[in-house]
């Protein structure tokens, strides 16, 4: 396991209090889960996915990451509508360990209300949240 | 050396259709005697691609499956929560009668009078030993056999008009107890263990309501402690309306000592397979009985078997009952077993059974204390959970040592549960364990540790002289091969 | 006792260990008043010569052996097991195991599985097969209860022609979560009527193959009326043995497929332990419960089995688990592996005609016998309805009393409009000579 000086937290993003991460790209939410929740869980080997088209609310859970040996819920950062979800994971869930920003996003949202965003924290806050 | 550990005889051997061969078959078909009758094209399948084999592939391949396994008749299994006690062979004998094998479960009651005779006596035997009133046999394994008295517990509140959302499961539970909660449409609610390693009666009480349907409890628990709260804590639940469920998994540390009805438990299931010595098979068949106590008995499972007169019959006309469980009786043949099991014990032979299980499990904590950590320093019952924390500063694991433990000829006990404590390394030894055995397993785990310090790679890498090493579990996961 | 080992000594030097004086002081953590001061009210134990004895006694009180001539299955039915099967399947590193969650001394159960869950997916026609269940009933509401949850409906609709005992089980299993079953009437041929589908808003449809009267279903228009409805298609069957010649489900588009398997090599025994089947298409596999075995390979890079996608199960999922299921029937699963390798490919097609020409000829005694029946033109496997002729009920009777004979299951028990009806069934193993002297006993009354 990383210490959590280690652990690869963009600026950029905002992050939720289950280890979720969400950015804006176009006035949608892409989202994601961070390094320290790829890292807590060990090697994926599968990912639960909404149906595009599904509403979610804030806080909802709306998917799961599995590894050999334990499950973990994923939350929605955001109100919205499901536009996309990363169909590589069906084949490749390792992907969410080897580039959990990039190649291992999980879902696109259309968000209700962007201003839900300011709900999340930023790297320091959540930082400091790690720490405890 | 003094452990039973060798890598023995191991064949290497394929799967079945690798061996098949186009035209051979292995079992003896006498020609028809009557006119061949074709079905109509348009319901026959065009093809069944199974194995070709003749008779001495077929049993070739299956003894070479069979030394690739590890079994009670192979050496000691102390898997925690699992009592792998030994299994008796003359229960296999008396199972597999003619008559008993044989008989059809629709043949009719007045020609199955021994069979019924044999599942209402088995069911009184139960009832002896567990103290209720009534003992359904129709559960086909332990977590069938919870199901069935959380339906209970549904029923009895149903017909109250006073239905409940919730059941409390305290977090040293089984996972079949919360996944049967959620069955029964209930939503479970943790209760902690505490730091004593039993439940409290406050900590039940906080937690008890009058939206709650009852509670689950594990007693011995899996930690391996009496709940001693038990009686109290029954008490505040039954105070607010509630039920309390027994799980029997553990009722081999306490026959003819404590009878479970008599502390406040309500419905308790039994795993025949466990505390009867029926066989595990390799993942069942199983059977888990349920007793309750005669409030909730018009809620069992049909049909009930009655005796009227000196005659045994079926009956399926219970209008509270939760209904049907399985398609016939239940699991006849493990209860056969079970039977037959009790009878050759004896009240006083239960009572032994439980007394050296406890003393085995016991001797075991004592002897090993020094060499592993030991969370809860407490008389134990019939089992006891050490973790890896000694073992942590060299980087090994209870994975590790239960891996190498094969390499010494013992199976491993169960690790990583119960989840309240880390690393667990959970040992039920069972009562059939002599002295010299639960010895000469001290010294392999003693061994083990002493290799932990001195050269963890052995431990890493461990199992080392079984049929394969460690599996990767990672890609049967990811890209499932769930077939050939 | 023969299974205790401790002497007097050994109890001496334990306790001692222990730092306990005697055997009951390990009981003190049990508050006095918790423990019970009788001795457990069970009769005397018995040597194993006695027990010998006594358990002869219950064989004699139950009309039935190998010897004894079945034609009645209705869920439960008499087939040949090979010895060889019976032999090695009491072998008992087999036997005494474990669930095998320690695949390195396991491989024997884990190959096995993986072989059956291969050859149970190629009898069904399906992708996946689970390690099994307790039985058809069971696995059935499984199935159902899989459907409403993803499908997010509150209602399954049920063939009326399912087997008897699992409709009641699955209202068993479905009621508590608020869901209900609805069924399916049957036609005149003794058929499921699919045009007669509740309008409701369903599930899934669930039907039997051959049915409950033992008459092969119209399996297309079943995957029809699923599809019209945008329901999961489950097909169920109590006997095994006429999928070695009937079109599998899974060829016909079954959605989930729940079987019972008692027929590849295992003991009526009352009942149970049968097997319960459970497969699915691919894109079930994740809903499927229960456990599966899959293939992977080991440090070395041989070839290994493991029980695997174990997320979905009650021990890491916990209260969000689909089932509760733990133990399954794993040493029957193993047994109905060693029967379908030994029977093969030409053997199962083999048996499974030889029962259909059984049932045929029997039926054509029994008309002769005068005996009628309701749903004479419908295609059946080795069960079929016979209405019986006046007296008949008496001569039954006397038939197994007698001679142990089980001539027919009455079913006006179940189906009340279906008095004086008998369900017949005939194995391989029913003589020729066994249904002429049927035919004969009937006639002479």
């Amino acid at each position: 396991m990383k210490e959590i000086q280690d652990l690869n937290l963009p600026e950029e993003l905002k992050y939720s209090k289950d280890h979720e991460w969400a950015k804006q790209v176009n006035g949608n939410i892409i989202m994601g889960i961070d390094d320290y929740a790829q890292d807590q869980l060990g090697e994926i080997v599968f990912v639960e996915m909404p149906e595009v088209g599904d509403t979610l609310s804030q806080g909802d859970e709306f998917g799961s990451l599995e590894s050999v040996k334990a499950v973990s819920e994923i939350y929605a950062p955001v109100s919205g509508e499901v536009v996309k979800i990363n169909e590589d994971l069906e084949e490749s869930p390792e992907l969410v360990n080897e580039s959990c920003y990039d190649k291992g996003w999980i879902i696109e949202i259309k968000p209700d209300d962007l201003s839900e965003l300011d709900n999340l924290m930023d790297k320091k806050a959540y930082y400091e949240m790690l720490k405890g | 050396m003094n452990h039973p550990g060798t890598s023995g005889l191991i064949f290497r051997e394929p799967e079945l259709w690798e061996k098949s061969r186009a035209g051979r078959c292995a079992v003896s078909i006498p020609e028809s005697d009557v006119e061949r009758a074709p079905l109509n094209t348009e319901y026959t399948r065009d093809s069944l691609e199974l194995p070709e084999l003749y008779e001495v592939d077929m049993v070739r391949h299956y003894t070479r499956l069979s030394q690739w396994n590890f079994g009670i008749d192979s050496g000691m299994y102390p898997l925690g929560s699992c009592t792998m006690k030994y299994n008796p062979k003359t229960n296999e004998a008396q199972a597999s009668r003619d008559a008993l094998a044989s008989v059809h479960p629709l043949a009719g009651e007045e020609y199955t009078q021994g069979a019924l005779k044999l599942m209402y006596d088995l069911e009184r035997h139960l009832s002896a030993i567990t103290g209720y009133d009534a003992v359904t046999l129709q559960p086909a394994a332990g977590a069938h056999g919870e199901l069935a008295g959380m339906l209970i517990i549904h029923a009895y509140h149903e017909k109250n008009n006073d239905q409940r959302s919730k059941v409390i499961v305290p977090d040293t539970a089984h996972g079949t107890n919360p996944a049967s909660v959620t069955l029964c449409g209930y939503e479970s609610v943790n209760v902690d263990s505490g730091k004593g390693g039993i439940l409290t009666p406050e900590a039940v009480e906080a937690v008890m309501d009058e939206d709650t349907a009852g509670i689950m409890v594990t007693n011995p628990n899996t930690l391996g402690l009496f709940e001693r709260n038990i009686k109290e804590i029954a008490d505040i639940v039954h105070a607010k309306g509630g039920l309390v469920y027994g799980d029997g998994a553990n009722m081999n540390a306490i026959m003819g000592i404590v009878k479970p009805a008599d502390i406040g438990i309500d419905v308790l299931h039994l795993n025949l397979h466990k505390t009867f010595s029926t066989p595990h098979g390799g993942g069942g068949p199983g059977s888990g009985p349920v007793g309750v106590t005669s409030a909730l008995e018009p809620f069992l499972p049909v049909p009930v078997v009655e005796k009227n007169n000196d005659l045994y019959t079926l009956n399926l006309d219970r209008p509270d009952s939760i209904g049907r469980l399985h398609t016939f009786y239940g699991h006849f043949g493990i209860l056969v077993r079970a039977y037959s099991y009790i009878l050759s014990m004896g009240a006083e032979g239960l009572k032994n059974a439980s007394e050296y299980a406890v003393l085995n499990a016991n001797y075991l904590k004592e002897s090993l204390k020094k060499t592993m950590n030991l969370p809860f320093d407490l008389p134990c019952m019939h089992e006891c959970v050490f973790n890896d924390k000694n073992q942590q500063p060299f980087h090994v694991s209870t994975m590790d040592i239960a891996k190498r433990l094969l390499d010494y000829g013992f199976h491993p006990p169960t690790v990583y549960f119960p989840l309240v404590v880390e690393g667990s390394f959970m040992l039920e030894p069972t009562e059939t364990e002599s002295k010299e055995t639960l010895d000469q397993f001290v010294q392999a785990v003693e061994a083990i540790c002493r290799e932990a310090e001195e050269n963890p790679e052995i431990l890493h890498s461990a199992p080392n002289i079984t049929k394969v090493t460690r599996l990767d579990e990672v890609s049967a996961a990811r890209k499932p091969c769930l077939k050939g | 006792m023969r299974y205790l080992p401790h002497t007097k000594e050994d109890i001496d030097s334990m306790l001692e260990k222990i730092g306990k004086p005697s055997i009951d002081s390990l009981f003190d953590s049990i508050p006095d008043q918790l423990k019970t001061n009788e001795p457990l009210d069970l009769p005397d134990a018995l040597t194993e010569w006695e027990l010998d004895e006594h358990m002869l006694g219950v064989e004699q009180s139950i009309i039935a052996s190998g010897q004894c001539t079945y034609f009645i299955g209705a869920g439960s039915y008499d087939h040949y097991i090979p010895h060889a099967v019976k032999y090695l399947i009491s072998r008992s590193e087999f036997m005494t195991a474990y669930t095998p969650y320690q695949p390195e001394v396991s491989q024997g159960t884990l190959q096995g599985i993986y072989e059956f869950q291969t050859m149970i997916a190629e009898l069904t026609g399906m992708d996946v097969a689970t390690a099994s269940h307790y039985d058809c009933g069971t696995a059935l509401a499984e199935a159902l209860l899989i459907a409403v949850r993803k499908k997010k409906k509150k209602k399954v609709a049920v063939s009326s022609l399912i087997h008897p005992a699992h409709k009641q089980i699955i209202n068993t299993y479905l009621a508590p979560g608020g869901y209900e079953l609805l069924e399916i009437p049957y036609n005149e041929k003794g058929l499921t009527d699919f045009s007669k589908v509740p309008d409701d808003d369903i599930a899934a449809i669930a039907v039997q193959s051959p049915n409950f009267f033992g008459n092969i279903e119209p399996m297309e228009l079943a995957k029809k009326a699923c599809d019209d409805k945008k329901v999961f298609f489950v097909a169920s069957f109590t006997e095994a043995m006429s999928l070695g010649l009937l079109k599998s489900p899974g060829s016909y588009g079954a959605d989930l497929v729940a079987g019972e398997g008692q027929s590849l090599g295992l003991a009526k025994s009352f009942g149970g332990p049968g097997l319960g089947l459970l497969a699915g298409t691919n894109k079930q596999m994740r809903n499927l419960p229960g456990r599966l075995v899959g293939k992977t390979t080991d440090t070395n890079g041989d070839r290994g089995y493991v029980l695997t996608l174990a997320t979905r199960e009650q021990h890491i999922r916990r209260e969000k688990a689909s089932s509760n299921i733990c133990s399954n029937n794993g040493l029957n699963a193993l047994t109905a592996a060693m029967y379908l390798a030994s029977a093969g490919k030409t053997g199962m097609r083999e048996i499974a005609q030889q029962n259909h020409d059984k049932a045929v000829y029997l039926k054509g005694k029994l008309s002769e016998a005068g005996f009628t029946f309701p749903f004479d033109e419908t295609p059946f496997f080795n069960e079929f309805i016979a209405k019986a002729p006046a007296g008949f009920a008496e001569t039954r009777k006397r038939l197994i009393r007698d001679r142990c004979i089980y001539a027919g299951l009455d079913i006006g028990t179940y189906f009340p409009d279906l008095k004086d009806h008998y369900l017949f069934c005939a194995t391989e193993k029913v003589k020729k000579e066994d249904m002429d002297n049927l035919a004969l006993e009937v006639k002479s009354l």
